[in-house]
């Protein structure tokens, strides 16, 4: 690991300094494992899925012998072979582990083959006999909205008239637009290895962000109590919420093999499989109709969101509340209604991805701003600026919650003049002025998301810490570690509290049976939730060993300091490890439980309204693009951030979740198209096909910078604020920016239609139609 | 001929007997001998996580160059040397200075992506570094990373670039180079696998030989293809010849006015030859794929199985390129183009290779354009991939040849639209009245890359700025590569 310089006062690893990854060595260096790097024992079976090819059909027949007889078989696992519930979903019970009579989507799990090896398991799955009847399919939102075809019912919220606020301002405007959804592309795909145990016992290594999820879900499906069952998560390759829900029906598969079979099982999706079994992000329909005043200044606005849910409701329900919650983004709108369909179709059933709904809600009013900007004729951060949230007034969202920590204006205005916002955009009018083939272009968007798991109860968390007689520490905690450096943060913040260098702390895997009926690492909320609970466990024992050491030295309690290492006790100096073994003689407990649950935060899921947030994470960005006009190819050229991560943890792990997060949502809004043939087979199944950001995508220059004034208002662990999901959004800009230049065409006179991705095929449609709308304008205005 | 691969790991001879003609090194290293720092990420060549190192003797020397291990055949490390990410470290445990520098820039979340990272830095750091960001751009367009956003890992690749890094495979290069010559003294390789059969030749006459005995055997080159029949369609080969081994089809020369491109001749062996007589044609082998999958893939290859979107056909068969055919009862040449006779159906008869590819030389006032469309610049098959190979007297077109990829189930000749040109003026007006023709040479498909209508449209549209970029050369045209338009 990175030597760093730090005084000799200063313990290694403190917190609000950057610190490496604490698994950056061993990830370096082949070392660090996951779950397929286990070694694999002699009886291991391996476990292949036969999936459904039918988007919506009844199963007429599956016969299964020829599967069972093939070479190296052991086990074929079909509903009929599940003790318990044959259901792995997070809420709804529809998500079967394996289809009864019915499949719903192309790639939903029919039966499991359980062989020695991968090859005979994938071999024999292909001698089952699996006959449909076939059923009409829905596969997209229009044909979904044109059948009424929800998995759950459509919600709304309104403040004030909406309608007639629009009919009454002096401006109209609509608009219409489709967001794709996004295959998450973590780079270990989904995987479980279980060991069977004695009393029906299993443990299970999953790749999972919600451990507890898993193990309830898995003793339910075996007809198991909860406590039969241990999840065991060191680290996951990428999860980026595609392991929030979909991983139990893997790791139930590998349990129920282990259990029948009394052998280790080992299930892994490869590339293909994956992308076509497991959910991705909803991909959304979005109109808006609004009415606004001559500055631009909304007066009404109608929202209008339908997403594709797929074929179970999975996490849908909060997805699209939290789309619902983000339309406003940072602005204010009095009169407003937030109409949301939450579409069942017969795809895959989509699940969580970073941002979770908020990316697809908070486009529509960037779209919005822009087309007001281009209708007025203005600079659209002026129209953005005149709609922004005030601080006294004007600051109560659509529902309901006061912001009382709103630091957008300031931020826009600081990013505004530190990337020359104003003067580039002249200059890249006077580009485009000069160039025929290609256009450039700018935009600035902001971005608000609100942090906390909208299900209340869900905002609590669990640490287990422990002080051994050495001196060194283990620390255990429900938070799961995907890469963002939860666990390095988690380190820092107890290492802090004890003040004792880093290295003296084990960072352990999250387990079940460690720390109970945990929440998923989701929702931004990893190190808010489980650096609070892991500072109340390092403070418990920090208070008893103060109040040890000032009882055996005869001193108060506020003459004990812990420095690096140390302990002073008035003029007593004593190695942390020494006072430890002191107290442990004297029967002093070296073990503590911490728990933690968000404060202030309450909501009524009937009506939509409340204080779902505990606070709300800031940020905005500058994008500058180039597009050819003959081709629709583009490039992102230049970027400038400026992101509130509150007083940052580790400012190292927080620029990195920046960068990241922001070059995953251009990617979502660029490249990455998931595109279904008629049949609703996915086609873009491989990285072949599927087109994540590569190396060069990232744009040539790139300022980033943490908002230094950032401190949250609330008193979150050390003052700091989540920053997982809010910078995917900051690359809204890059989709406006891509409008921007398309407008170009026009001579600014056309806002364009465009939909995400922008594919280049999508730019240069956008453009062809801008220029065959400029002509007509033209002709138009020279007939008149 | 031997019946054993021997190959060089970790500064030892291996020698290995039975092995399946088609176990992937990864498969090998992952779960034959329990080195599992190398990952799987998408079994296709497309992601990197698998990146390892192959030592190699060229010319003489010691050359290391990233390959995917994901499809790559055991067999085909025959005679060179495999490094792994667990070989980095120096004997008394501490990171490689690539590791090292990872570390320190923050270049690992996640960490699944990092093996294959870490060893395409080693072998760029072997190889000519360059701190230029369009050549790490280059150097990491096959290494796929979905949590850093690549800024940290092209820091950690621009400093190691102006590092001076000398590491313990320097010190043993004299060592290696001497295992490496021992393990090329014999004739090849030829064995059988549980009914199987695999073969790696040496001699040209060798391969006609083993060809004629084994008429439908699969050829193999750089596997960047068929090692995808194995690990995504999951076909079993029932024979596997190998051509990397034979030296005369690694020789690449210009001959009087020919360029001749031996068919074993790797895209990245080719790229600065290609490069230094059309410049364009350069920069299309920089688009083709990856840097791990150029070291790997072969021009003959990406010729032989006929893909309708292969890169390189529509600049050859513009630049009127000659194939040369050899079987055991001797060679027939014809243009390329003839080669490609329907989808999927090219005009090799069993017991036939492609030995190599006569490609012209440039001549007076001759221009020659060739672009690639496709979603993403790098690593990205074409939605659409077009070439122009045009010669002009005095503003009158005296030859046109145009071809297209991604337009029909072969690449194609646009040749009304050719006709249409030839003997016109050289204008705007002319061009703009022949672009119809195109829809009579072209019907094309809608598939997952792109629409019928976007096809078309953009084919039309890059003949529109061929014309610009010969007419009117000072306009901005390009936004990546050579030439392209400067961002800020």
């Amino acid at each position: 690991m990175a030597e760093r310089h730090h005084t000799s006062t200063e313990i290694k690893g403190k917190i609000h300094k950057p610190l490496a990854h604490d698994s950056a060595a061993k990830q370096v260096s082949g070392e660090a494992y996951y779950i397929d790097d286990l070694p694999e024992p002699k009886d291991l079976l391996h476990l292949y899925v036969a999936q459904s090819k039918k988007a919506h059909a009844k199963i007429t027949k599956l016969d299964v012998s020829a599967v069972r007889n093939a070479p190296g078989v052991v086990l074929v696992l079909t509903a009929d072979d599940v003790p318990g519930v044959n259901d792995a979903s997070p809420i709804a019970g529809d998500d079967p582990v394996f289809a009864e009579d019915l499949v719903e989507c192309v790639g939903q799990s029919i039966f499991a083959v359980a062989a020695d090896s991968i090859e005979q398991a994938r071999a024999a799955a292909s001698l089952a006999v699996v006959e449909y009847d076939e059923l009409p399919a829905i596969l997209t939102i229009e044909r979904a909205l044109a059948a009424e075809s929800y998995i759950l019912p459509p919600r709304e919220i309104t403040r004030g008239d909406a309608r007639e606020a629009i009919l009454e301002a002096k401006h109209r405007l609509t608009g219409q637009f489709e967001m794709g959804g996004q295959d998450h592309f973590y780079l270990e795909g989904q995987i479980a290895y279980a060991v069977p145990g004695e009393d029906g016992d299993v443990f299970i290594h999953t790749s999972t962000q919600h451990p507890t999820e898993v193990q309830h879900n898995v003793a339910r499906f075996l007809d198991v109590p909860d406590n039969s069952i241990t999840a065991n998560v060191r680290r996951m390759g990428g999860a980026f919420g595609g392991k929030e829900t979909q991983g139990a029906w893997y790791a139930a598969m590998v349990a129920l093999a282990a259990t029948l079979s009394g052998r280790p099982a080992k299930l892994r999706l490869d590339r293909d499989d994956d992308m076509i079994m497991t959910g991705k992000r909803h991909d959304f329909i979005a109109k808006y109709d609004v009415g606004f005043d001559d500055e631009g200044r909304v007066a009404g606005v109608e929202f209008d969101l339908a997403s594709r849910c797929g074929r179970s409701a999975d996490l849908s329900a909060a997805i699209n509340d939290r789309a619902m919650f983000h339309v406003d983004n940072c602005y204010y709108f009095e009169n407003v209604s937030i109409y949301s369909r939450r579409c069942k179709t017969h795809t895959v059933s989509n699940t969580a991805f970073r941002g979770f709904g908020g990316p697809q809600g908070m486009l529509v009013p960037e779209r919005m701003m822009d087309a007001i900007a281009s209708y007025l004729k203005k600079d659209p951060v002026e129209i953005r600026q005149a709609n922004f949230y005030g601080t006294a007034n004007r600051n109560v969202t659509p529902y309901g919650m006061t912001i009382e920590d709103n630091i957008a204006p300031e931020i826009v205005s600081e990013l505004v003049s530190t990337s020359k916002y104003a003067s580039r955009r002249e200059k890249i009018r006077v580009f485009n002025q000069t160039s025929p083939v290609l256009k450039k272009g700018i935009a600035l968007t902001p971005v608000k998301f609100g942090i906390s798991f909208t299900a209340t109860h869900f905002n609590q968390a669990g640490a287990l810490l422990h002080v051994y007689t050495d001196g060194s520490v283990m620390i255990n905690h429900g938070g799961t570690e995907m890469g963002q450096g939860l666990y390095t943060k988690v380190a820092q913040v107890v290492a802090e509290v004890l003040q004792v260098d880093i290295d003296q702390i084990k960072i352990t895997a999250t387990r079940t049976d460690k720390v109970p009926n945990t929440s998923a690492t989701a929702a931004s909320s990893g190190s808010d939730l489980n650096g609070k609970a892991a500072e109340a466990a390092a403070q418990t024992i920090k208070d008893r060993l103060i109040a040890f050491a000032a009882e055996k030295y005869n001193v108060s309690e506020s003459d004990i300091h812990f420095t690096r290492n140390q302990v002073r006790i008035q003029e007593i100096e004593l190695a942390f490890k020494d006072l430890v073994k002191e107290a442990y003689f004297n029967r002093i407990s070296l073990s503590a439980a911490g728990y933690y649950k968000t404060p202030k935060i309450h909501y009524d899921a009937k009506t939509l309204t409340g204080r779902p947030f505990y606070y709300f994470s800031y940020g905005a960005a500058v994008s500058e693009v180039i597009i050819d006009t003959l081709t629709g190819e583009y490039k992102v050229t230049a970027v400038d951030i400026l992101h509130d991560t509150g007083k940052s943890l580790n400012p190292a792990i927080d620029l990195g979740q920046i960068e990241g997060g922001f070059i995953q949502g251009m990617g979502w809004l660029t490249t990455e198209e998931l595109y279904f043939d008629d049949q609703g087979v996915l086609k873009t199944h491989a990285p072949s096909t599927y087109k994540i950001p590569a190396c060069s995508d990232r744009p040539e220059i790139f300022n980033m910078k943490i908002y230094e004034a950032g401190e949250n208002v609330e008193e979150t662990i050390y003052k700091s604020k989540a920053v997982g999901e809010p910078p995917l959004m900051l690359a809204n800009s890059v989709f406006n920016a891509l409008a921007d230049a398309v407008s170009s065409v026009s001579d600014y006179r056309v806002y364009p239609d465009l939909d995400a991705p922008a594919t280049p095929e999508r730019v240069l449609m956008a453009v062809d139609r801008l220029q065959d709308q400029a002509a007509q304008v033209s002709g138009s205005e020279a007939a008149q | 001929m031997r019946q054993t691969i021997r190959f060089v790991h970790k500064g030892e001879i291996v020698e290995l007997e039975n092995i399946d003609p088609t176990r992937t090194v990864l498969n090998y290293l992952r779960y034959d001998i329990g080195l599992t720092g190398t990952k799987e990420g998408c079994a296709e060549g497309d992601c990197g996580a698998c990146t390892v190192v192959l030592g190699e003797l060229h010319d003489g020397s010691l050359r290391y160059q990233a390959v995917n291990a994901c499809i790559l055949f055991l067999p085909t490390l025959d005679g060179k040397e495999l490094i792994t990410v667990e070989d980095l470290k120096s004997d008394d445990g501490g990171l490689h200075p690539v590791q090292q520098a990872m570390v320190e820039a923050n270049g690992t979340q996640c960490g699944f992506c990092t093996p294959g990272f870490v060893m395409s830095l080693f072998a760029e750091i072997h190889g000519n570094p360059s701190s230029g960001r369009h050549h790490i751009d280059n150097v990491l367009a096959g290494n796929l990373c979905r949590c850093t956003g690549y800024g940290p890992i092209v820091d950690a690749a621009g400093k190691l670039a102006e590092a001076q890094i000398q590491d313990k495979f320097h010190d043993q290069q004299t060592r290696t180079i001497e295992q490496l010559k021992e393990l090329q003294q014999d004739d090849g390789i030829s064995y059988e696998w549980q009914g199987r059969r695999y073969a790696a030749p040496k001699k040209l006459e060798d391969l006609a030989r083993i060809l004629k005995e084994n008429p439908t055997a699969t050829i193999l080159a750089g596997a960047t293809d068929v090692g995808l029949w194995v690990t995504k369609l999951h076909q079993t080969l029932e024979t596997v010849i190998y051509i990397g081994q034979i030296e005369e089809l690694r020789q690449m020369e210009s001959v009087s006015d020919i360029l001749v491109i031996g068919a074993g001749v790797s895209y990245s062996d080719a790229w600065d030859k290609l490069a230094q007589y059309y410049p364009d044609f350069g920069e299309l082998i920089r688009r083709i794929a990856s840097t791990q999958i150029r070291n790997s893939g072969t021009i003959g290859g990406n010729i032989a199985n006929g893909s309708p979107i292969g890169d390189t056909p529509p600049a050859l068969i513009a630049l009127d390129s000659r194939l040369i055919l050899r079987s055991h009862s001797g060679s027939r040449e014809m243009p390329l183009e003839d080669f490609f006779i329907d989808y999927g159906k090219q005009d090799l008869v069993p017991g036939e290779f492609v030995e190599k590819i006569h490609v012209p030389l440039p001549s007076a006032n001759q221009h020659f354009a060739t672009y690639k469309i496709s979603k993403r610049f790098d690593q990205d098959i074409s939605a659409v991939c077009a070439a122009f190979n045009l010669t002009l007297d005095s503003g009158t077109v005296e030859k046109i040849r145009i071809c297209y990829g991604g337009m029909a189930g072969t690449p194609k000749r646009a040749r009304k639209t050719e006709a249409a040109l030839i003997g016109q003026p050289w204008s705007e007006a002319i061009l703009e009245s022949t672009l119809a023709a195109m829809a009579e040479d072209y019907e094309p498909m809608t598939d997952m890359r792109a629409s019928s209508t976007y096809r078309m449209k953009s084919a039309q549209n890059l003949l529109r700025k061929f014309f610009i970029e010969t007419t009117a050369p000072d306009t901005e045209t390009r936004i990546v590569g050579e030439g392209q338009v400067a961002y800020g």
